[in-house]
């Protein structure tokens, strides 16, 4: 039975040692010279501006935290989605209880401003 | 009405009182976003109100839960006379963190409504872990607590004190998690359920499991951090001493009460079927709670921090009740978490009493003269002070004779023995307050002095006060009430402490 | 199947890493990773456990990943206020409450 998975071994191999192969050959043969721009970082062809290591406004924390609470969300919805004809009227209203609570916090976060960017 | 569990709407009765509270929440939530201007504006006073209505209304859905039984003792929640009182006893330590909060916020200029939605969020957590029969509501109970409270303790962020405990708490209340929850992924794997009624009958043959053994044994750290046991304290000094003053008293009472229910119902009736193993290790980390809590105290400086260790000792204290596992222990529990939290909630309202312009006073010399000052407050100081230290006339002597006497009666006599010892250490750092209070001359400047607890406040302390003091005089229907309460988790022998059963 | 002991112990392994990472590291935001990674162990060993013990150990692991969405939330924003007096996320700078 292990016999039969012998061609995808062999496949396997092959593909691996030509992978590494073409990077070595590419390392070895080709010409390397160091300079500014190929070292800098890509980005798109523009010209990089300023360090990466920036400070990034604390606005995007808030916008973090707020993805994160509807992240989470589909990890209970979309289980209960998948079942949903199964589990009928009992879980239908548990999973109203749990987007009534989530829609309570959403007003919250609209009226305290949180979802403006200024 | 009984409760078969049969149908999921079972468990919306089951849990009226936490639905109430957290859809209350919600509503104190809603109310405060929309009657403010903007978002910087300081929240009215009507939402404070509308917090302790939310509590009372709790307490009455908390009151009908004993009108209905359950089926079986096999639900995830359990429903029964224990819960019941453990929930009123965190929903007065939520009624009297509220109230020594009204005044308190505006002049510390964080009177913020999440302050108060939060503190309901927190005794629903409260309140769940005294109900959890299965240790995966414990743990999400355990959590809806600590969020709530980590954030509580940051809520004034221009402090760095505050943000600081806030910072340790947070990191060692999540560590603690950690173990908390690998312990039930053991137990879970090697019991194959997390309900400790299907537990129960496995226990004999669980004995002998390495992997249940530690499982059971990193469960007891996670809870004891929880709780503030030494050696698991380190973050409780800080964080008291960080928090805002009406959130330290919720966490030395509320969240302590809660989280030694959860210790009864998993330990001392969960586990009660290795009691040999668990208990040692209990013994010595109450024997090293009471004792060195109670040597540290000694040396502070500051008031807040004192009372901070006074309340790690008396998790110790607590602690020997626990381990008389039995109908007496779980009793004397009661009755004395409920004095407990009475003088520890009333002790560090004092603490916000003593004030100058919006900060309070902690050291210890700035204690001199307070009792001539303020004749009312430093006379209901002095009863808390005396209570704690366990003096007669006091609710908190009837308690600690009640826990020595369970611990008699469970043979435990080296823990009974260590209690009074400990007591009498003790005794010292209550009293030196109490001396410089009324004995030392109060120094010549009093400009600014103010009282930041405002009348509802007052109102609840010396309420809190009389109420001390009635519970040594008329201690019997307490006691009464405490041990009918017990009884659907220990078989209750014949009488209790000489009352009739 | 993967067997039993291989993926708890690995769940082991990265517990004991975690609880090493939290006792030896000294930055705040590498601790709290350290704690998530003793969180994400415990649900690892839930996974595992469940084709033994039940179908409860994968209903628990959502319970646990809620949980430590909400614990990031509320540590990050903790963090950030620290950070916004210390300027440092280092705890050894952290001595205005003795330990």
């Amino acid at each position: 039975m292990l016999r039969s998975y012998l061609p995808l071994l062999i496949l396997l191999g092959i593909s691996a040692a030509q992978a590494v192969g073409m990077v070595v050959v590419s390392q070895v043969l080709s010409p390397t010279k160091w300079t500014w721009v190929k070292a800098s970082p890509y980005e798109s062809g523009i010209d990089p501006l300023g360090s990466t290591r920036e400070r990034f406004s604390v606005k995007f924390y808030v916008v973090a935290i707020l993805f994160i609470v509807f992240d989470v969300e589909t990890v209970f919805l979309i289980p209960w989605a998948v079942v949903m004809r199964e589990v009928g009227v009992a879980g239908f209203v548990a999973a109203a209880m749990f987007i009534f609570i989530l829609t309570v916090g959403l007003i919250y976060e609209w009226r305290k401003g949180a979802l403006e960017w200024d | 009405m009984t409760l078969d569990f049969a149908s999921q709407a079972d468990y919306l009765l089951a849990l009226l009182p936490e639905i109430v509270l957290s859809l209350w929440a919600m509503l104190v939530l809603m109310v405060d976003v929309f009657q403010k201007g903007n978002r910087v504006e300081a929240s009215r006073p009507v939402v404070a109100w509308l917090s302790l209505a939310g509590l009372v209304v709790t307490a009455a859905a908390n009151g009908w839960l004993l009108t209905i039984e359950e089926a079986a003792v096999t639900g995830m929640v359990a429903v029964d006379s224990f819960r019941v009182f453990v929930n009123f006893i965190v929903l007065i330590a939520a009624a009297l963190a509220i109230l020594i909060s009204i005044g308190y916020l505006d002049r510390r200029g964080i009177n913020r409504g999440e302050f108060y939605a939060l503190l309901l969020f927190a005794t629903v957590g409260m309140m769940l872990l005294g109900a959890a029969r299965d240790l995966i509501l414990l743990f999400l109970a355990l959590e809806l607590m600590s969020v709530a409270l980590y954030v509580l303790v940051g809520f004034d962020r221009r402090d760095p004190r505050s943000s600081e405990g806030a910072l340790k708490y947070f990191l060692l209340g999540s560590f603690s998690s950690g173990f908390l929850l690998y312990g039930i992924a053991l137990v879970f794997g090697s019991a194959r359920s997390t309900n400790l009624s299907a537990i129960v009958p496995l226990l004999p043959s669980l004995q002998e499991s390495p992997m249940f053994l530690i499982g059971a044994g990193l469960l007891l750290v996670g809870l004891a951090f929880k709780v503030a046991v030494m050696p698991f304290h380190v973050w409780t000094p800080d964080a008291y001493d960080g928090a805002p003053t009406p959130v330290t008293a919720l966490m030395a009472t509320g969240v302590k009460a809660a989280a030694f229910a959860a210790f009864i119902r998993v330990f001392a009736v969960g586990f009660a079927g290795i009691y040999n193993e668990w208990s040692v290790v209990l013994s010595w980390l109450a024997l090293l709670t009471m004792f060195g809590a109670n040597l540290i105290a000694l040396t502070q400086g500051s008031v807040k921090r004192m009372l901070a260790y006074s309340s790690i000792a008396h998790a110790g204290y607590l602690l020997v009740a626990v381990l008389a596992a039995n109908a007496y222990g779980a009793a004397a529990f009661l009755f004395y978490l409920l004095v407990y939290t009475l003088m520890t909630a009333g002790a560090f309202g004092i603490v916000i009493a003593n004030s100058r312009g919006a900060n309070e006073l902690n050291k210890l010399d700035d204690y001199a003269g307070f009792g001539w000052r303020e004749p009312l407050l430093g006379a209901v100081f002095s009863i808390f002070l005396l209570s704690l230290a366990g003096f007669p006339l006091t609710g908190g002597f009837i308690g600690k004779l009640y826990i020595l006497r369970s611990s008699l009666e469970a043979g435990n006599v080296e823990l009974a023995v260590s209690l009074v010892l400990a007591s009498v250490i003790s005794y010292f750092y209550y009293l030196r307050v109490v001396v410089v209070m009324y004995m030392r001359p109060a120094p010549a400047e009093e400009a600014n002095r103010t009282v930041l607890l405002t009348g509802p406040g007052q109102l609840a302390m010396s309420v809190s006060a009389v109420a001390v003091l009635a519970l040594f005089f008329v201690p019997g229907w307490v006691l009464d009430v405490a041990q009918r309460s017990v009884a659907s988790l220990f078989t209750v022998p014949g009488t209790f402490f000489g009352l009739g059963p | 199947m993967l067997p039993l002991n291989a993926a708890l112990f690995l769940s082991a392994i990265l517990f004991a890493i975690g609880t090493a990472g939290v006792v030896v590291r000294r930055n705040a935001i590498i601790l709290f990773m350290c704690i998530e990674l003793m969180l994400n162990a415990a649900n690892l060993a839930f996974v595992a456990l469940s084709p033994y013990a039940g179908i409860d150990g994968q209903v628990i692991v959502f319970f646990v990943i809620a949980v430590a969405a909400a614990e990031a939330a509320v540590g990050l924003a903790i963090i950030i206020a620290v950070f916004r007096h210390a300027e440092s996320v280092d705890i050894r700078n952290f001595s205005l409450l003795r330990w």
